[in-house]
């Protein structure tokens, strides 16, 4: 894939954006593990039959919900996919609201309605994954609109995957965000497979950023796998957005190492030789050894994050499963306001 | 009182709406400075400007979805798609995603949005600017369903749509758009889930839907010089259903029939049955009937169209038939 707009990798010097501080650079490493952990947690429980439901990781594709969300506050509003666990713990779902949702409990951030595609907190500015391809990107204009006309500096974000560029909510969400310049970031995960279609042919151009110029919007495409790149990329867009600029396209290029959803067979459309390589690529283990080789940050402190996030998923197990189901008496509530 | 019609105070009360709340816009096809192409916003854009009043591209799903989005976060969008037909481009939006988010949120994702569009049956209008289509959103669950019939009851039901923090649609039938009625000049709201009696009667019911209920009115009026009375009842809101007024007007006549221009099957007709049979089955008389438009997509020839549609005379028969049952 070529595209004439590839910039801010992390490995090139910088034009625009700063480097984050060594704070900074330690939460974007701990986020990521949280979420690599966390779905580890959860592809062992799907086999011992905890989750009901499906279940779809995001393994391989951490660096981009945790350089996008880095940049964001609770009262911005991300909009994400089927694939969302790393979104939601990203914006700050807890390890243990995503597990116990996942199980069904009361305690899950959708309060047990909504499962792995289903999740809500909009207490920190997660208003949804979703079930159904396209829609993030209509509903973050949405939320653009309404950041724009309540005249706020608040941003949205709509994350959507490869298979969604080629449906009409891409075409129609961002032209009318780049129309009217709403505060929106369109992030698109372009992971290579729309579930095991390859990219290349669903469309004649795979270029998704490149397709910014036709709507009047910079298109930006960054190697997702890089969180560096994501986070300066993003530190733009979100400057750009909360200043009034207008939206921005980000295409974070990417990989799903794990199957499509979990207990699926992954054969048949992808090799294993590709599966490995991209391996050899992963965004954790590329951006310890970076930040270990600079000097940035010690053994010692990326050791005591990886023992307390251990910590942390072991606990959010154990909530999980020891909190209660649902009342049946409440499946009806709710599907009005109360007033 | 006062007399307005149907459009003019239709947007009395949004203009109000939005004189009161700078959380309102308006979005949809020519309602900027054009004013609706059914001059459903006519001078509101010289008092709000482009962000309250915003035309759009022909992207009906786009801003179905965009507003969704909108209403979730903090504003209160209208939705103005001039021809209810259009707004089909959008459905995944309404069914998968405005439909469902104050459920999937448990309650914490409010969703202040309302859709409004022009239906029915009139001049020649041709199968893609005629459809009602209520009876797709009465069946699920999350949707508020408004036919108002006179220009009172569009003034005070649009009002309370938009103060709603649930998704509502506010049908307005194109045979009833430039119908005058009284409208008070003091400010007043309808609430959802209370029919009106628009005639009182002893002999039967008919519970009629938007245009459907001036046509049994004109009706009932023929039948009265025979000495038929027959109570008609507007419901006003399909969702949510006023069915005690319509239970307590059938232990009274003990006959019901559901007059509406939209097809029978599985239609508002057939719910109102199932409720009555099931709630007041001693109170009947005779079988509920129906008398519907036809189900077929709407023709374009006078002729042809008049044929689809429930006339005077036609309502006028099976009244007859239901009083000899």
């Amino acid at each position: 894939m070529e595209s004439t707009t590839v910039q801010a990798l992390s490995d090139t010097p910088h034009a625009t954006g700063s480097m984050p501080d060594k704070h900074s650079l330690l939460d974007l490493y701990r986020t990521m593990v949280v979420i690599r952990r966390t779905e580890e947690q959860l592809a062992k429980a799907y086999l011992s039959g905890l989750i009901h439901g499906a279940c779809h990781t995001y393994i391989g594709e951490e660096a981009v919900a945790t350089g996008i969300c880095a940049h964001l506050r609770n009262d911005d509003a991300i909009f994400s996919t089927h694939r969302g666990h790393g979104h939601a713990l990203a914006k700050g779902v807890t390890p243990g609201a995503l597990m116990a949702e996942l199980f069904g409990r009361v305690t899950g951030c959708s309060h047990g309605r909504g499962g792995s595609m289903h999740l809500f907190a909009p207490e920190v500015g997660l208003m949804g994954t979703s079930g159904i391809v396209g829609p993030s990107m209509l509903m973050a204009a949405g939320a653009g609109y309404s950041f724009k006309l309540l005249k706020t500096d608040r941003v949205a974000v709509a994350f959507f995957g490869d298979g969604a560029v080629n449906n009409g909510a891409f075409h129609e969400g961002i032209n009318m965000a780049s129309i009217w310049d709403l505060p929106v970031l369109f992030v698109c995960e372009n992971n290579m497979y729309a579930t095991e279609i390859p990219f290349a042919n669903a469309t004649r151009n795979t270029d998704v950023a490149a397709r910014g110029a036709i709507y009047g919007l910079p298109g930006i495409a960054v190697d997702g796998n890089d969180v560096l790149a994501v986070w300066q990329a993003a530190a733009n867009a979100v400057q750009r957005a909360r200043a009034g600029q207008g939206p921005t396209l980000l295409e974070c290029r990417t990989y799903r190492t794990r199957s499509h959803s979990e207990g699926m067979r992954d054969a048949g459309y992808r090799t294993r030789e590709e599966v490995d390589e991209w391996r050899t690529r992963d965004p954790i283990t590329s951006f310890r050894r970076q930040i270990l080789a600079k000097r940035s940050v010690t053994d010692d402190e990326l050791a005591r994050i990886d023992a307390e996030v251990e910590e942390l998923v072991t606990d959010a197990l154990t909530f999980a499963q020891n909190s209660p189901w649902p009342d049946p008496a409440t499946a009806s509530d709710h599907i009005f306001s109360e007033k | 009182m006062r007399e307005m019609t149907f459009t003019n105070a239709a947007r009395e009360g949004l203009a109000e709406e939005m004189a009161r709340d700078p959380s309102i816009f308006v979005v949809g096809e020519g309602i900027g400075a054009r004013g609706g192409n059914f001059n459903t916003t006519t001078g509101l854009y010289e008092l709000y400007g482009p962000e309250r009043l915003r035309d759009t591209p022909i992207s009906e799903r786009g801003f179905t979805g965009l507003c969704t989005g909108a209403a979730m976060t903090g504003a209160r969008p209208v939705v103005d798609f001039m021809f209810l037909d259009f707004l089909l481009d959008g459905m995944g939006e309404l069914i998968n995603q405005t439909a469902k988010i104050q459920y999937m949120s448990d309650g914490r994702i409010p969703m202040p949005i309302v859709f409004r569009g022009s239906i029915g049956i009139v001049g020649a209008s041709a199968t893609h600017h005629s459809g009602n289509y209520y009876p797709i959103f009465t069946h699920l669950p999350g949707f508020r369903v408004v036919v108002p019939t006179t220009p009172r009851d569009a003034k005070g039901l649009l009002k309370t749509a938009i103060r709603s923090d649930d998704p509502v649609f506010f049908l307005e039938h194109k045979a009833l758009l430039n119908s005058k009625g009284p409208v008070p000049e003091e400010e007043y709201l309808i609430p959802f889930g209370q029919a009106e009696i628009r005639l009182a009667g002893r002999d039967a019911t008919v519970v009629a839907i938007a245009a459907m209920v001036n046509r049994t009115l004109e009706a009932c009026a023929e039948l009265a010089g025979e000495g038929i009375a027959i109570e008609v009842i507007d419901p006003r809101t399909l969702a949510p259903l006023d069915i005690d007024t319509i239970l307590e007007s059938v232990h009274k006549t003990g006959r019901l029939l559901i007059v509406d221009e939209d097809f029978a099957p599985s239609g508002i007709g057939a719910e109102i049955a199932a409720q009555v049979m099931a709630l007041a089955f001693d109170d009947l008389d005779a079988p509920v009937m129906r008398l519907n438009g036809l189900h077929t997509p709407t023709p374009y020839s006078p002729s042809l169209e008049a044929a689809v549609i429930p006339n005077t005379k036609r309502i006028m028969e099976v009244i007859r038939d239901l009083l000899a049952e």
